[in-house]
């Protein structure tokens, strides 16, 4: 790693994506308005006794969804057209480092993430008054960390695709399944002892769990702290799949 | 050591096909060689070889004396892709400021290699609205930034227009009179007179690599581009066919 190189690559990533005017405004505004209508869909419900308001549960855990689902397929197409394009091939002859590239993308992204989170943070309590018992920096603090987590999966998860017809498929594979599981529609104790297994294994789980952990308690807990601890870890092991899918040399 | 480029036997296969059948040739340094042959000959499975991103199945490739593709390599060697490979997202200025990075240069120097090729008026021009031949120029402006020790180009001048082919062929003279080693591939016959010395390719094997004026010599006739017809029928009438290593 070459903190010089690594600099000029999440420059560059940031810069690309400061030229893209729509799809900033994308980030920022489709959350919103997503909170929005799940406000309004919850907003007549009755709040089940001794539990927490439905829509502060479920516009909790959407506030880690959206970095997951939109850095997954930001960064999925983005690394396809590096392949594609023929840029990573130039870069993988240059002293750029494997390292580089892949970090560039996780602190890039994982800053487009955190505005985003930040920016849907911000409806969420002062719009919608969302109430939680914890800080809402937590709450940021862990949808950044989810966001990173979607980057290096979509980094690796970019190696099997050949077209961005394919790389958008891969959102339902890799995503779809971990919003299922995760706890919100079926709390994980709930579950059959199967199902609980596959979502035990998923990151985004223990990302739920640390949401649900500052939802519920004022101070950061030591469950929380693991849980972010396993969602850091699960995208250190994706970052390091991802660079062994790139090879200086190919066929 | 007084060639660039060291190429031994090279056997390259690409899927079931064998692309490169035992190619041996050197490359001088501080000369434009130009590597010549028809489309699909090799030239880019070769030049890929070159800077160390192509898997051979065979044979050895070195380059400034050490094996391709070595680490140390990575800041003398310069490549431009066939396909011009910059973002299109960015401008020229941010593409060449990026590989300038990479390479430890700075601003002034991406801002020379902008202006080099010419683009010095289109620099805060995004790359995706330019048109195709300015494309090309600024990815190439990409592969000279920093001033690599070798450069392997790729079909630098397809899309350009006659005058700026030539600004662009006297550039690589000058770069070669300083010291830099050129490794040039073309299809067009033209611009193999332009090259001190020349390579041509055909089926993954190579014919001639030989100067210009040998080039002629050897096939009796004025016009390369009639020269090089009658060295591959020549070719492959004979039974061993090597023409172009007994002429050099």
């Amino acid at each position: 790693m070459n903190p010089r190189i690594l600099a000029a690559t999440t420059g560059r990533i940031l810069r690309q994506l400061r030229h893209d005017r729509r799809t900033i405004a994308l980030l920022v505004v489709v959350p919103a308005v997503l909170l929005t209508l799940v406000y309004y869909m919850y907003a007549d419900q009755p709040t089940p006794p001794g539990q927490p308001a439905v829509f502060d549960r479920v516009a909790l855990v959407m506030l880690g969804f959206f970095p997951f689902i939109i850095m997954f397929l930001v960064t999925s197409i983005a690394m396809l057209r590096e392949r594609t394009t023929g840029t990573l091939e130039r870069l993988l002859t240059t002293p750029l480092g494997k390292v580089d590239l892949l970090f560039g993308y996780g602190i890039a992204f994982g800053l487009a993430g955190a505005l985003q989170a930040t920016v849907a943070s911000v409806v969420a309590y002062w719009f919608f008054d969302l109430h939680t018992a914890g800080t809402s920096a937590l709450v940021i603090l862990i949808a950044a960390v989810n966001a990173v987590l979607a980057v290096a999966l979509g980094l690796f998860c970019s190696a099997f695709a050949r077209t961005e017809f394919q790389a958008v498929q891969f959102m339902p594979v890799v995503v779809a399944p971990q919003l299922l599981l995760c706890g919100l529609f079926v709390p994980r104790g709930q579950m059959a002892g199967w199902l609980q297994a596959i979502s035990d294994v998923l990151p985004l789980s223990y990302a739920v769990e640390a949401l649900q952990e500052v939802g519920a308690h004022a101070e950061p807990t030591g469950t929380m702290w693991r849980d972010v601890a396993i969602v850091a870890g699960a995208a250190v092991l994706a970052l390091v799949l991802a660079a062994a899918t790139l090879r200086r040399r190919s066929g | 050591m007084d060639d660039a480029i060291a190429v031994r036997d090279l056997v390259v296969d690409r899927g079931r096909r064998r692309v490169l059948d035992g190619i041996s040739c050197t490359v001088r340094r501080g000369v434009v060689t130009g590597l010549l042959g028809p489309s699909g000959s090799g030239k880019t499975t070769l030049m890929r070889a070159v800077v160390g991103v192509q898997v051979i199945a065979g044979g050895s490739v070195t380059v400034l004396g050490r094996p391709a593709g070595s680490p140390a390599l990575r800041r003398q060697v310069g490549y431009l892709t066939q396909a011009p490979s910059v973002y299109a997202d960015l401008t020229v200025r941010e593409n060449a400021r990026y590989f300038a990075a990479i390479q430890g240069c700075g601003r002034a120097e991406a801002d020379q290699a902008v202006a080099d090729v010419g683009l010095a008026g289109a620099a805060t021009q995004l790359v995706g609205t330019l048109s195709g031949g300015q494309r090309s120029r600024a990815s190439l402006a990409c592969a000279l930034v920093g001033g690599p020790e070798l450069v392997i180009l790729d079909e630098p001048t397809v899309g350009q227009d006659p005058v700026l082919r030539a600004d662009l062929w006297a550039r690589f003279h000058e770069m070669a009179a300083a010291g830099t080693t050129l490794l040039v591939s073309s299809h067009v016959m033209d611009e193999a007179a332009r090259c001190d010395r020349l390579l041509l390719i055909r089926e993954g094997r190579l014919i001639a690599d030989d100067t210009p004026d040998a080039v002629r010599a050897a096939a009796g006739v004025d016009d390369l581009d009639e020269a090089f017809l009658r060295l591959i029928r020549a070719n492959e009438a004979g039974p061993t066919g090597d023409a172009g290593r007994e002429a050099s």
